[in-house]
């Protein structure tokens, strides 16, 4: 047996047996389970993975059962390994089995434990079932899996009505975007008679000129079949238009906003993007609109991220821009660069929420930074943890010294390709992506310093004051208000230094894999070796862009929240409009609710009271009796509920009777 | 001649619902309950000896009865499964009934056996009046059911029920006996390749239309069924929604598509219009409704319309998502009927508000009404995915318009199913008598175990039930090519472009490249 089966379901069966025994064992047991299933998952992925780098592995697909035939729309069940699904099996399965072991820690004390770990692994199992894909209908199986278990995560304490709104929330904003991927999925079996990859990737080029009607119009093939799967892409990767749900979603537990909201389901456009890349490669418009979202994403998403409060929503906008370099990397025809910036992210980010989380769990469950401060000297190892991350997330390091930490390698080849493509809308990126990586900078270390410089402002929390039984008047000079910040347990710290080591190294060490070796990638996505040329052709000064705004951002940031803390307050109050603006999220949520929601449930009013039973019945059955009961006096006896029995009896008595006359 | 298998269907509910007439409660409800599950065997003997591939009709039995008109009895591989899904959802129904109704039990089991007598006899039927027989007089046990043992108002639901169905079967009688007249037969298999001269078509296709559209329900036509669904009891709701909604998608299948092709074309636009406008209109209606039978008996109209828009796709898998969509339906809504009748028994109401926070005294109910709810709102692995995922598929090759209206049935049919979802089962527990309810009983495990099983299955093995249909779908798809409508999303191959879209030429690259060094 191929070891794809084992990866893929023993996380499957680990949910299953976790959820299904529930609270009848005891936790450990469900968690015991489910974490020995995803560690011997990603003990199995990286030998593939390392197979594919060193060029021993193949590509395979392995067949599981047949799922739907219908006339020519026929696929099956299958397991596709290939080089980009190596990728992603690493990232997916390394994360979760990390996630799955902090959760041990960071979940302690909840009731439900079995419920969530056993969530977990469906999410990974749906996850793996969508790298996996050997068709589009399968992806789109994993794609719709991995929302259930994030809709499932995300309202995990069911209690909060913040967390149920925000999972309805993440699951209604997704399903635009899947009205798009299935109207791709349509389109596309309609043009090739197939919805195989395989077979579709083979036959795009050949299609490239073709036009097709759409809602009436005439346009390009596969520009429209590649923008209706891209809007599917959008959804799911939170891009600009489509990304209100991302934030919300941090009502979930942490460990899930690191796995789902950063590591891996949000990856899953930019995934489905790289995976189709020969296919898009003959949408010219498609990939200019990816370009453009990703660019506008990445600074849309950086701006917000300079305002706001809540720890965790500046990494999850954070995360939002980060998903805009790739899809732009994408757009510009880099996808072994884009990928690279998926896998380097994939533990930068999950370190970073790992991180937050551990902040919040010392905090006693605290994630406004306004009320940290001087954490540094009291939670040291979750602090150095965090700092790799930022270090990562900036890209720090130093282009002729070959050295630097993992988001530096991508970061930088992204900005470096984007500038090389050499097109208007490449140049548009480059800016883009360039000012974002300033403002990246920026919101990362007003992060650190916020929470790990400076005096504690820990008494000004609500959170803390319960814990400590005291106001801030009755804790006077002491701004700590005796609270004591505990480190987190083993099971935390483990994860948290693993990750680290991939956000230092992951980058040095796989970089000319990634972005270099056309070899590892072979035919698994559209690899664009003049394209590279020129990428590693670019100015100096392109590739020393990133650093040089990273440390202006470093500028600021410390002059802001360390030497003048003055500075904010101030800047936010000159600034006014501006900062409400960025601070409300440019109203994206406001203006969706009075465009669709409001609407919505005024014309399903109108349409009930209105139409159903002011209007259809009014005229119709009522207005039937109405008539009956002015026009024969005395039918009202006969409203019985019986009547109407006899009334059709007497009916198939008549067909009887008249059959008898006819025949 | 063959063992007569189909009649021994008809027959064994036939003997139980006499019997349950003068049968005490207790008795009653056994008898029923053991008539069903037998029924349930036959259905599964009838299914495993069903010859996929083999002749379009099987277990056919005949008997003349007078001019022309014969008790003519046989199955194709849709009939199948509609009768499967109906054998399999009645004995749930009786368990469903098993405490929850106290009065008249004898009567009450019989009107539901019968109906289970009529339903397969709809179903195998092969003669056009017979067929109108059953199809009508299934109404007679359903009016019963929510006349006698419904709720508060449950005249004026049984009377809006027979209103709007009265008006549709006199007109579909007068057909049948033109028809009967013109083709000189009232046999179905002949008939169904009879060709009707276009103009008779276009009068045939309305009368036949106007009771299938209801029996659907299809907009406007569907007021009865909230109605009908707020006052019957939880099993009628079940067969309700999960066999009686059939008759119509299957009316067309049988009749209106085969037997007038040119004039199904021909109103091919009027039902993609009805069906947009119910899948928006009554989508919305849904996310304001606050009793839940209500929700989900206008979530059934906004399913339903996506069976009418797949059917007059004309082609494969427009039908086969149709009959997949009946099928995972009729399994999926009457599931949720049974939801809400598991809460409706314990607390007597139905009022959406009066409860929230189950999923803290009832885990193992939350988990069952996850399911269906992620099965209604088409989530891939259910039955309801494959249907409309076909449906919509099918649906594309006619209409890129119709599909978008109706495709965003997945985005409206999410926000209601959640919200509705969220507001039960959700949330903290802020009554107390909601709080206290005790979980699934092993009964109600028997009711719901078996449906959630078989959505599982439709949705991750659906060949088991594609198989048996494909031969009769594609003898149908051939019968109507002649007049399949035009398509709006064709294809013309132009000349592929030389280079791909990101082409970077070398030249551009070492210009580029003459500042920075490798």
């Amino acid at each position: 047996m191929h070891p794809i089966l084992f990866i893929v379901f023993l996380p499957l069966l680990a949910a299953l047996v976790a959820g299904l025994t529930n609270k009848a064992a005891p936790p450990v047991f469900a968690k015991a389970v489910t974490t020995g299933a995803l560690f011997i998952s990603a003990a199995l992925s990286w030998p593939i993975f390392l197979g594919f780098v060193g060029g021993s592995s193949e590509a395979t697909v392995v067949p599981v059962l047949t799922w739907i035939q219908s006339g020519t729309l026929a696929f099956d069940w299958a397991l596709r390994v290939d080089t980009l699904t190596a990728v992603m099996l690493v990232v997916i399965n390394t994360v979760s089995a990390l996630v799955h072991l902090y959760s041990w820690g960071y979940m302690d004390e909840d009731p439900d434990q079995p419920r969530f770990f056993a969530y977990l692994s469906l999410f990974t199992f749906a996850m793996l079932m969508l790298v996996t894909a050997d068709n589009l209908v399968q992806m789109f199986f994993g794609w719709e899996g991995v929302g259930l278990a994030s809709y499932l995560l995300i309202g995990f304490w069911f209690r909060k009505p913040s967390a149920n709104a925000a999972a309805i929330k993440a699951f209604v904003v997704n399903r635009v975007g899947d009205l798009g991927f299935m109207l791709g999925i349509f389109g596309t079996y309609l043009v090739f008679d197939t919805v195989s990859i395989t077979e579709i990737l083979a036959a795009a080029p050949g299609m490239s000129g073709a036009t097709i009607g759409f809602l009436g119009f005439t346009v390009q093939t596969m520009d429209v079949l590649c923008i209706l799967l891209f809007i599917g892409a959008m959804g799911k990767s939170a891009q600009l238009g489509l990304h209100t749900w991302l934030p919300d979603a941090m009502e979930g537990p942490t460990p899930v906003s690191a796995l789902i909201h950063a590591a891996t389901m949000v990856t899953a456009g930019v995934f489905m993007v790289c995976r189709l890349s020969p296919m898009f490669e003959t949408a010219p418009v498609a990939l200019g609109m990816v370009t453009f979202i990703g660019a506008a994403t990445c600074i849309f998403a950086a701006t917000v991220g300079t305002t706001q409060w809540d720890i965790k929503r500046v990494i999850a906008y954070s995360t939002c821009s980060q998903l805009g370099y790739m899809f732009f990397a994408a757009g510009v025809g880099a996808y072994g660069v884009a990928m690279f910036h998926l896998f380097t992210h994939a533990f930068f980010k999950a370190l970073l929420f790992l991180g937050a989380g551990s902040v919040i769990h010392a905090m006693h469950h605290e994630q406004d930074m306004r009320y940290y401060g001087e954490l540094r000297k009291h939670i040291p190892l979750t602090f150095w943890a965090m700092m790799m991350g930022t270090l990562a997330i900036t890209g720090v390091g130093i282009y002729h010294l070959g050295a630097g930490f993992a988001g530096f390698w991508s970061k930088d080849a992204i900005l470096e390709v984007a500038y090389g493509r050499g097109t208007e809308l490449g140049n548009f990126a480059f800016w883009m992506g360039t000012f974002a990586a300033l403002l990246t900078s920026f919101y990362s270390w007003r992060l650190m310093f916020l929470t790990f410089w400076g005096k504690p402002r820990w008494i000004e929390s609500e959170h803390i004051q319960h814990s400590v039984h005291k106001t801030p008047a009755e804790a006077g000079e002491d701004t700590t208000g005796g609270y004591h910040p505990h480190e987190s347990p083993l099971s935390m710290l483990i994860p948290l230094g693993v990750l680290s080591i991939g956000a230092v190294l992951a980058g040095q060490i796989f970089a000319p894999t990634f972005l270099d070796d056309a070899a590892f990638w072979g035919s698994s996505i559209f690899y664009n070796e003049p394209l590279i040329h020129a990428m590693h052709g670019v100015p100096y000064l392109v590739k020393y862009a990133a650093f040089i705004v990273m440390l202006i951002g470093l500028f600021v940031a410390w002059l802001a929240y360390i030497k003048d803390t003055s500075i904010p307050g101030k800047t936010a109050e000159q600034l006014g409009p501006i900062y409400r603006f960025l601070y409300n999220k440019w109203y994206f949520d406001e203006l969706y609710h009075y465009l669709f929601i409001v609407p919505a449930f005024w014309l399903g009013r109108q349409f009930w009271k209105l139409g159903d039973v002011g209007t259809i019945d009014r005229f119709g059955p009522n207005g039937i009796a109405w008539v009956v009961e002015k026009g024969a006096v005395g039918a009202r006896r006969f409203q019985t509920g019986y009547l109407y029995s006899y009334a059709l009896v007497m009916l198939l008595g008549l067909v009887a009777a008249i059959t008898w006359v006819l025949f | 001649m063959e063992f007569p298998i189909l009649s021994l269907m008809l027959a064994v509910p036939l003997a139980g619902a006499i019997a349950c007439l003068f049968l005490g409660a207790h008795t009653a409800r056994m008898v029923a309950l053991v008539a069903t599950l037998v029924d349930l065997a036959l259905g599964v003997l009838l299914w495993l000896n069903y010859d996929i591939g083999g002749a379009q009709w099987q277990f056919t039995e005949r008997a003349e009865i007078f001019a022309g008109f014969s008790y003519a009895l046989g199955i194709d591989g849709i009939a199948l499964m509609l009768i499967m899904l109906s054998v399999f959802l009645m004995p749930i129904c009786i368990l469903a009934s098993w405490d929850a109704i106290s009065k008249r039990v004898g009567e009450y089991m019989s009107a539901f056996l019968l109906m289970e007598v009529l339903m397969i006899g709809v179903f195998a039927s092969q003669d056009m009046f017979l067929f109108y027989i059953f199809f009508e007089a299934g109404l007679i046990p359903m009016y019963l059911i929510i006349g006698v043992w419904g709720g508060d108002n449950r005249i004026y639901a049984s009377y809006k029920f027979f209103l709007y169905t009265l008006l549709g079967s006199v007109l579909m009688l007068i057909a049948m006996l033109w028809m009967a007249n013109e083709a000189g037969t009232t046999d179905i298999p002949t008939l169904l390749n009879y060709d009707f001269s276009p103009q008779a078509q276009t009068w045939l296709w309305l009368a036949f239309f106007a009771s299938f559209a209801v029996k659907m329900p299809m907009w406007p036509v569907h007021t009865w069924l909230p109605d009908a669904h707020v006052q019957a009891p939880t099993a009628g709701s079940v067969i309700l929604a999960g066999v009686l909604l059939k008759l119509g998608g299957y009316g067309f299948i049988r009749f209106s598509l085969p037997m007038f092709p040119e004039a199904s074309a021909q109103f091919t636009w009027f039902v993609f219009v009805l069906s947009m406008i119910a899948v928006i209109y009554t989508s919305l209606v849904a996310l304001v409704q606050s009793d839940m039978k209500k929700l989900i008996a206008y979530s059934s109209v906004a399913h339903m319309a996506i069976v009418t828009a797949g059917i007059f796709a004309f082609n494969a898998q427009g039908i086969e998502g149709a009959v997949m969509v009946m099928l995972g339906h009729g399994l999926v809504s009457g599931a949720l009927f049974l939801c809400v009748g598991v809460i409706y028994d314990r607390l007597h109401t139905r009022e959406i508000a009066r409860y929230g926070g189950l999923a803290i005294n009832m885990p193992r109910y939350a988990l069952f009404f996850l399911l269906f709810t992620m099965a209604s709102i088409g989530l891939p692995g259910t039955s309801n995915f494959v249907g409309e995922f076909l449906a919509l598929a099918g649906l594309y090759k006619v209409s890129t318009l119709v599909t978008l209206v109706c495709t965003t049935g997945i985005i409206l049919g999410a926000a209601y199913m959640l919200y509705l979802y969220r507001r039960v089962v959700f949330g903290l527990q802020v009554n107390e008598d909601a709080a206290r309810m005790p979980d699934l009983n092993a009964r109600e495990w028997a009711m719901l175990a078996p449906i959630a099983a078989a959505v599982l299955w439709m949705g991750v093995y659906p060949e088991s039930f594609l198989a048996p249909m494909r031969q009769d779908i594609a003898a149908l798809e051939a019968r109507v090519a002649r007049a399949a409508p035009d398509f709006d999303a064709d294809n013309t191959i132009g000349t592929p472009r030389e280079h791909n879209a990101n082409y970077v030429g070398f030249a551009h690259g070492e210009a580029r490249g003459e500042e920075g060094a490798h």
